[in-house]
């Protein structure tokens, strides 16, 4: 199980925390349809690092950005995340 | 090739079976080939397979970068249906369970097709509702559906918790008797000696590490074994579709997360279908072997890391055992896991890509298997003709641009919630 690094709460099991999508996959709200698409469906989908947007929902219910290894597991850097 | 039959193994109990040849064989790889398909997996060789059959293109080669069926072809739980909601899905999976049903004599290799039934279990008044729309979707086409009541299906499966105090009581349960299971192996090697037999180059250890172009245009790949020239370069890799995709600097609405299974120690038989249920994400069938194998959720995060996470073993578990509570005697000898590509709508895409020459098969999610005769044979039917069969033209690449997708659990584009 991976162990994430809270910065608001400390280290705590990754079965507090759930995915949301990658940092690149946010829409604001008044993009253009081409870029909503875009955020949308096209991934990169890195074999590699990525910045990921994960949330602890069975704890402070923040949001927070992970930088994470995808075949490692390892992470790399975790920050509250500050909305655009 | 020889054929294999019941003569051959006589024949063979009079020498000491000593003159079998390799199934097929280790071919260099030419300078340049009709078509390259990427990923020799079960639908990478069925579509070279289907390509030398149907169409007659037998310049191919199919380039795996391990060992063919070594990702999700031998990483599943080998559950073969076609019992979807929306008549895009089912009907292309039922033209590839009538594959199935032939696909033993088709290659004359045993790929131990067993249509045991595929049970799907419903739990609540609402859960027996969606069944029995499920089951009018699917007759309506021509599939077989049987909605059965909760006394059939304590009788069709006795190793259920049929009792009230089960966490979640059965009412009742959709049967599909044509659905079952097959030896996931066998379909990775049957397609391959047979593909092998018409002429196709088999080359494992040859991973693609780039394209070639020339004029906008896809030429060929560059591998570890050296450049190969391609008229047209198919994809076909499942969960690394991203990773493919990418070194041809196209993006895709695909997501890779693993997917665990699960197997036990051998028992004798004791559960004759395969189980399945609205209430939870678990599915349970008993190998040929006599182990039981279990399915259970993604990870529900991105990774390619081929090896799954605790909490999911654990929930995975104790969902088999609610259903079935025998189960909680027996030991879980193995668990494996497989990168699924999980599409932003839950379907396939069958279909050219951005970029000429290139196409792409992929976003099978965690429903592949049981595709794989029909995934092979819809992509060899574009590469050959240029064109989507009528049953894949919906799986196409733009319609995510034009608000057509195939929703099966309606959740948007969140591979995660799927």
């Amino acid at each position: 199980m991976l162990l994430i690094a809270c910065p608001h709460c400390g280290s705590r099991a990754q079965t507090e925390f759930d995915y949301a999508r990658t940092l690149d996959a946010i829409v604001p709200l008044d993009a253009a349809p081409e870029a909503a698409m875009t955020a949308l469906y096209a991934r990169t989908n890195p074999r590699g690092e990525d910045d990921e947007l994960w949330r602890h929902s069975q704890g402070c219910r923040q949001f927070l950005v992970l930088r994470r290894h995808r075949v490692t597991h390892a992470i790399l850097a975790v920050r509250a995340w500050e909305a655009m | 090739m020889s054929r294999y039959s019941a003569l051959q193994l006589l024949r063979g109990a009079l020498n000491g079976q000593k003159h079998w040849q390799r199934a097929w064989r280790d071919p260099e790889p030419k300078a340049s080939y009709d078509v390259v398909i990427i990923g020799g997996g079960g639908h990478g060789l069925a579509t070279a397979y289907y390509l030398a059959k149907v169409h007659g293109v037998r310049n191919v080669a199919v380039l795996e970068k391990s060992w063919i069926g070594g990702g999700n072809t031998g990483r599943n739980t080998t559950i073969v249906r076609s019992n979807y909601r929306q008549a895009p899905l089912h009907n292309f999976f039922e033209f590839g369970l009538k594959l199935w049903e032939g696909l033993s004599d088709d290659l004359n290799y045993n790929v131990m097709f067993s249509p045991r039934g595929a049970l799907l279990l419903g739990h609540s008044d609402a859960d027996i509702v969606r069944l029995a729309q499920l089951g009018d979707a699917l007759r309506h086409d021509g599939i077989d559906a049987e909605l059965m009541s909760r006394e059939d299906v304590a009788k069709f499966e006795r190793s259920l918790d049929m009792s009230q105090a089960a966490r979640f009581p059965i009412h009742g349960a959709l049967l599909q008797r044509r659905g079952g299971t097959a030896r996931h192996d066998a379909v990775a090697w049957g397609y391959a000696r047979a593909a092998d037999a018409l002429g196709v180059d088999v080359i494992q250890n040859c991973e693609v590490t780039g394209f070639a172009m020339a004029g906008g245009r896809v030429t060929g790949v560059q591998t570890t074994r050296g450049a190969i020239g391609a008229d047209r370069t198919a994809i076909c890799v499942a969960g690394n579709s991203g990773h493919v995709a990418g070194l041809a600097g196209i993006k895709l609405p695909l997501e890779a997360q693993t997917l665990q299974a699960f197997v036990s120690e051998p028992v004798k038989p004791m559960i004759d279908t395969v189980i399945m249920t609205l209430a939870y994400h678990c599915y349970i069938s008993q190998s040929d072997k006599g182990g039981i194998v279990l399915g259970g959720d993604p990870d529900k995060f991105p990774s390619y890391a081929q090896r799954g996470l605790p909490p999911q073993v654990e929930k995975a578990a104790a969902e088999a055992i609610a259903l079935v509570p025998a189960l909680s005697r027996l030991r879980m000898v193995r668990s494996w896991a497989g990168v699924t590509d999980m599409s932003f709508d839950g379907s396939p895409i069958i279909a050219k890509l951005p970029l000429d020459g290139l196409y792409l098969n992929g976003g099978w999610c965690y429903g592949g298997f049981k595709a794989t005769p029909a995934s092979g044979w819809m992509y060899a039917h574009l590469l050959a003709t240029g064109t989507s069969h009528a049953l894949a033209a919906p799986f196409a690449f733009d319609r995510f641009a034009r608000g057509a997708t195939i929703d099966e659990a309606g959740t948007g584009p969140l591979p995660q919630s799927r």
